[in-house]
């Protein structure tokens, strides 16, 4: 029994992993290409989830709805670029953190007024509810798996635009030293707002694969921005392996401590009473907790991309 | 602060009582909700609920009219603290209608119940740190005391002959609460206590190792969004049909219309449900249906009955507020008609009443609601109230 | 400290005095008038609240401001400092005189001990590894079930000062508020002003320089981030005082945002600036809740446009506003 649990537990991990991942990539790359630091990226999340939840109801296909949330998420991420974060890239970190809390809130609030504060959702589509048998009693959802599946195909993706194509040359080239980019005669505007435009939409796509699985409601994405940011940092920021691999390793690492801190604890010796009352709160600590070794031991992450 | 003056009394009304009501000042009721982030669904219907009762009692309480004040805590105790100081001192409320959540009443006790005019009225958190030792004179509950409503689902599972059931909650203080009122019922065997960080997400951690355990049912406590999340991840995993889900404060009016089809069917706790049948009740969810759109929680009926409870005093005390013990003593009649039927309060000012184990059901207009399904406790107190040192 | 011979850069000449000195003139004459103009309870207290604030903000400006250090857990210090007076409390350990040295070495010994691991990182990674230890307090106190947890935990009275209760009086308590903002803003300006703070500036400025000089960065970095520890610990006990009661609430990430947003909107490295900033923005929140519950849809829009258009905060407004 507790090595099927296991591999539940892993699988899902990597669910949690890959959705941090869709996050994460956006983030690392704003971050990492333009030196820009969006705390919005949660709420473009958020947003694409609301977004599912509205296209889908309206026209009552689920693919057809995530497809519209898609482009709707990359045409908001656009408009934000051109109204608010254009004039912030030359800022100092501070003011764009100020400036993008202050998005934060609006856009919080925001959809409590479009939408109200009651949770929406976001019904699974009839091919993909329902679940597989893994083993002797033991089911797991077709669409966690889906959601597995879908990250790592963009994850595939976004590795081989990085790592092929031109656009993706001038990111990492962006990523490690952008004043260069820029001087050899690159639209670095242009750049900009085209990284910023896919990573909103990635965060939108994040949000409207969680949607179904998750409750859409005001703040959703606020949690979320933090392990974003903790994911980015232990892997290195402006890099997308290393946002991969952090995302996996913070998805596995909270998920398993989740779910066997007590039982490890009990095993060190614990009274049950105790370890109930002590693992939790070290299984929510514990993404913190590899986030401070990871910088004690390499204080720019896994993969740094400057040089 | 936001003033929302319920001078809906109407134009002409007011005309002809002018002389008359010029020379009063209104009753000011302060309510305090959680109406920002994502716990704000079940402070609207709060604030809702008591501007309903407000309306149907024409704007007016023993002749007087009546101005609601309504302020959001934030679900920040320092912000709610501020908050409400401002409603004592400068608009000097006579009754503040509390909070949904124990910390913020925590955080407003003390100055409320202490200061020189204004009783305070939890219209739903109902820790036990004021069930007992800690009862106080101007402190009323018109919801339950907390525990009471996870009892419930322990005395069904016993009654049920339950052998094995599992028990999972956010890791914060009501959890820990809700988990010790489920025992103390229960006689079986606790297969598993899990407790999750509070805002927990994904399930998929929890939802295996109850798959695993071989239980006869679960039962939980997870408020809010982390409800909607357990109760539709717990249907994609095929969990609904083999481990029966009973829960408190998981599955209502207030997630049922994200929930849908995934509750339908799953057990929780509680002391009224929409359909339960007496003609208050009725008019109630019939005019709060037009009024706001949704089908009314817990959290509106119990704030419903709070103004009502407080229009009974006005009343009996012939609008004279300036007497606090008259006022108290009217309080502690209880002499309204609960949404509820039977209510009435015992020595430490909270409820007397009956438990009942509710349903999520669809009704035929494809809105969703809990529906009673059957009576678990009668007239129950709760169990701190012998150690209150109030006498009446 | 190790004493050194070669003295620090200076720094560009001060202007004249009083042009550095009438807007905190200005600012504490203000908040000594309130009690005498508006004497009603929750105005005190509305102030009182936002001066708690103004300590906590200005203890953050001495790191960020002069030593480009963005503590992203800066409300875990709060929190500490306010668990550790109601912990006492709740123990029949209620006098000032013992409960609030207690707090101020409780943070800084935690800043200590933070302070020293993070200090090693820089940039955004220290910003995170600030959070990383911020969240860690929160989750411990949310599980400290014997003191509440998640409820938080109540006290009976505000703490007695050598026996006496002087601070239940709140016109006493807004003073003794008032007196320890103003102390902790002459302390800091004498430090910034001192040799220590222009090291720790020539860091921010030009680690490399300082390093030439002579001079361990780390080390003065480290005493400022434990100064900065000690005097948010000390809002905090005042915090738990004034509300009589603590829960984890006072030590979420977003508190530690709202702390970084008082300071950058109020003018970052200025320590006046900060005071308006945490005051300033106390007071907008309190009154535009009052016009709209959706207050933050226009409060939001307010900060993203300080951001863009005010660089250097209110304060630089302000001057730039007096013809500087």
């Amino acid at each position: 029994m507790s090595s099927t649990l296991l591999i539940i537990q892993t699988l899902n991990g990597l669910q949690l992993g890959v959705l941090l991942f869709l996050i994460a990539a956006g983030l690392t790359l704003v971050f990492g290409v333009m030196d820009f630091i969006n705390l919005a990226h949660g709420v473009q999340y958020m947003l694409g989830a609301y977004l599912a939840a509205m296209f889908v109801a309206w026209t009552g296909n689920f693919f057809i709805g995530i497809a519209l949330a898609l482009i709707s998420a990359l045409a908001f991420g656009l408009l934000l670029e051109v109204v608010v974060m254009r004039h912030l890239y030359d800022r100092d970190h501070l003011e764009q953190v100020l400036a993008t809390f202050g998005l934060i809130l609006f856009l919080n609030e925001g959809v409590k007024i479009v939408w109200g504060a009651a949770p929406l959702q976001v019904p699974i589509p009839d091919s993909l509810s329902g679940t597989i048998r893994i083993a002797d009693g033991v089911l797991y959802p077709v669409w966690r798996l889906a959601i597995i599946g879908s990250g790592l195909a963009v994850a595939l993706g976004l590795y081989l635009i990085v790592a092929k194509t031109r656009v993706g040359m001038l990111i990492r080239a962006g990523a490690s030293n952008a004043p260069m980019v820029s001087a050899l005669g690159v639209d670095i505007r242009r750049l900009f707002m085209i990284v910023f435009g896919f990573g909103a939409m990635l965060a939108g796509f994040a949000g409207s694969m969680a949607a179904p699985v998750f409750s859409v409601e005001p703040g959703m994405g606020d949690n979320l921005l933090i392990l974003a940011f903790v994911v980015i940092v232990i892997g290195g920021i402006g890099s997308i392996r290393g946002a991969f691999v952090g995302a996996l390793l913070v998805g596995l690492v909270d998920t398993l401590l989740r779910s066997f801190s007590v039982d490890l604890l009990r095993l060190s010796g614990l009274s049950p009473s105790d370890a109930r009352t002590i693992g939790p709160a070290i299984a929510s600590m514990s993404i913190y907790i590899l986030m401070a070794a990871v910088l004690f031991f390499r204080p720019t992450g896994l993969f740094p991309a400057k040089g | 602060m936001k003033r929302i003056l319920l001078s809906l009394a109407l134009g002409a009304a007011t005309l002809a009582g002018v002389a008359q009501a010029q020379a009063q000042e209104p009753i000011r009721i302060g309510v305090i909700q959680t109406l920002s982030g994502p716990a704000a669904v079940l402070g609207q219907q709060a604030r809702d609920g008591l501007q309903l009762a407000v309306r149907q009692l024409g704007g007016k309480m023993g002749g007087r009219d009546v101005q609601v004040i309504v302020v959001d805590d934030e679900l920040k105790p320092d912000v709610a603290l501020q908050r409400v100081q401002a409603m004592i001192d400068r608009d000097r409320v006579d009754f503040v209608v509390g909070p949904i959540f124990s910390n913020i009443l925590q955080a407003i006790h003390a100055p409320v119940v202490n200061s020189p005019r204004a009783f305070l009225i939890s219209a739903n958190a109902g820790p036990s740190s004021y069930a007992g030792r800690g009862c106080h004179e101007n402190f009323f509950v018109t919801s339950y005391q907390n525990d009471q409503v996870h009892e419930v689902l322990g005395a069904y599972a016993q009654r049920r002959g339950m052998q094995k059931v599992f028990l999972l909650t956010p890791n914060y203080q009501a959890g820990r609460d809700a988990m010790a009122g489920f025992k103390r019922h229960f006689r079986g065997q606790i297969v598993d206590e899990v407790y999750t960080p509070l805002g927990h997400l994904d399930f998929s951690a929890e939802l295996a190792r109850i798959g695993a355990s071989g239980a006869d049912a679960l039962f939980t406590f997870m408020p809010g969004g982390m409800g909607v999340n357990l109760v539709r991840q717990y249907g994609q995993a095929g969990l609904t049909q083999r481990v029966p889900f009973l829960s408190a404060f998981t599955v209502d009016e207030s997630t049922l219309p994200a929930q849908q089809d995934a509750a339908l069917g799953m057990l929780a706790g509680m002391t009224w449900a929409p359909n339960m049948d007496n003609p208050q009740n009725k008019k109630f969810v019939a005019d709060y249906e037009a009024a706001f759109g949704s089908v009314p929680g817990s959290y509106a009926m119990q704030a419903y009955d709070a103004a009502m409870l407080i229009n009974s005093a006005v009343v009996a005390t012939g609008g004279n507020l300036t007497d606090r013990a008259a006022v108290r003593t009217a309080l502690r009649k209880a002499d309204f008609t609960s949404l509820r039927g039977r209510f009435r309060f015992a020595n430490n000012h909270y409820p007397i009443q009956d438990f009942y184990t509710v349903r999520a059901a669809k009704r035929p207009d494809g809105k969703f609601q809990t529906e009673i399904v059957e009576r678990i406790f009668e007239n129950y107190t709760d169990v701190y109230a012998a150690q209150c040192p109030m006498r009446w | 400290m190790a004493e050194n011979p070669v003295t620090p850069p200076a720094l560009p000449a001060s202007p004249p005095l009083w042009r550095r000195l009438w807007l905190p003139v200005l600012v504490f004459a203000l908040l000594a008038l309130v009690p005498f103009v508006w004497g009603e309870r929750f105005i005190l207290g509305l102030v009182t609240r936002a001066m708690i604030m103004a300590i906590a903000a200005l203890s953050l400006d001495l790191i960020l401001g002069y030593g480009a250090l963005v503590s992203f857990g800066h409300a875990a210090f709060l929190g500490l400092g306010a668990y550790a007076v109601a912990i006492l409390f709740s123990h029949d350990i209620v006098d000032a005189a013992i409960a609030f040295p207690v707090a101020i070495l409780i943070g800084a010994g935690f800043a200590f001990v933070t302070g020293a691991i993070s200090l090693k990182t820089r940039g955004v990674y220290f910003i995170m590894i600030t959070l990383a230890f911020g969240q860690m307090a929160f989750f411990t106190a949310t599980s400290l079930s014997a003191y509440g947890g998640d409820d938080g935990l109540r006290m009976f009275h505000r703490s007695e000062v050598f026996g006496t209760r002087i601070l239940a009086n709140d016109t006493t308590f807004y003073f003794v508020v008032l007196g320890t903002l103003a102390g902790c803003f002459v302390l800091l300006k004498t430090i910034v002003g001192s040799r220590f703070g222009r090291v720790l500036r020539g860091a921010k400025e030009n680690e490399r320089r300082m390093r030439a000089l002579g001079f361990d960065p780390f080390r003065y970095r480290l005493a400022a981030y434990v100064i900065a520890g000690s005097i948010c610990a000390l809002a905090g006990a005042l915090f738990a005082n004034l509300g009589m009661f603590v829960a984890p609430a006072y030590m979420t990430w977003q508190r530690s945002g709202e702390f970084i947003a008082m300071v950058v909107l109020g003018g970052m490295g200025t320590l006046i600036g900060p005071i308006i900033g945490a005051i300033g923005v106390t007071l907008i929140e309190e009154w535009l809740a009052a016009v709209t519950q959706h207050w933050k849809v226009i409060f939001g829009p307010m900060v993203v446009l300080v951001a863009i258009f005010a660089r250097g905060g209110i304060v630089k407004l302000l001057e730039r506003g007096t013809g500087r």
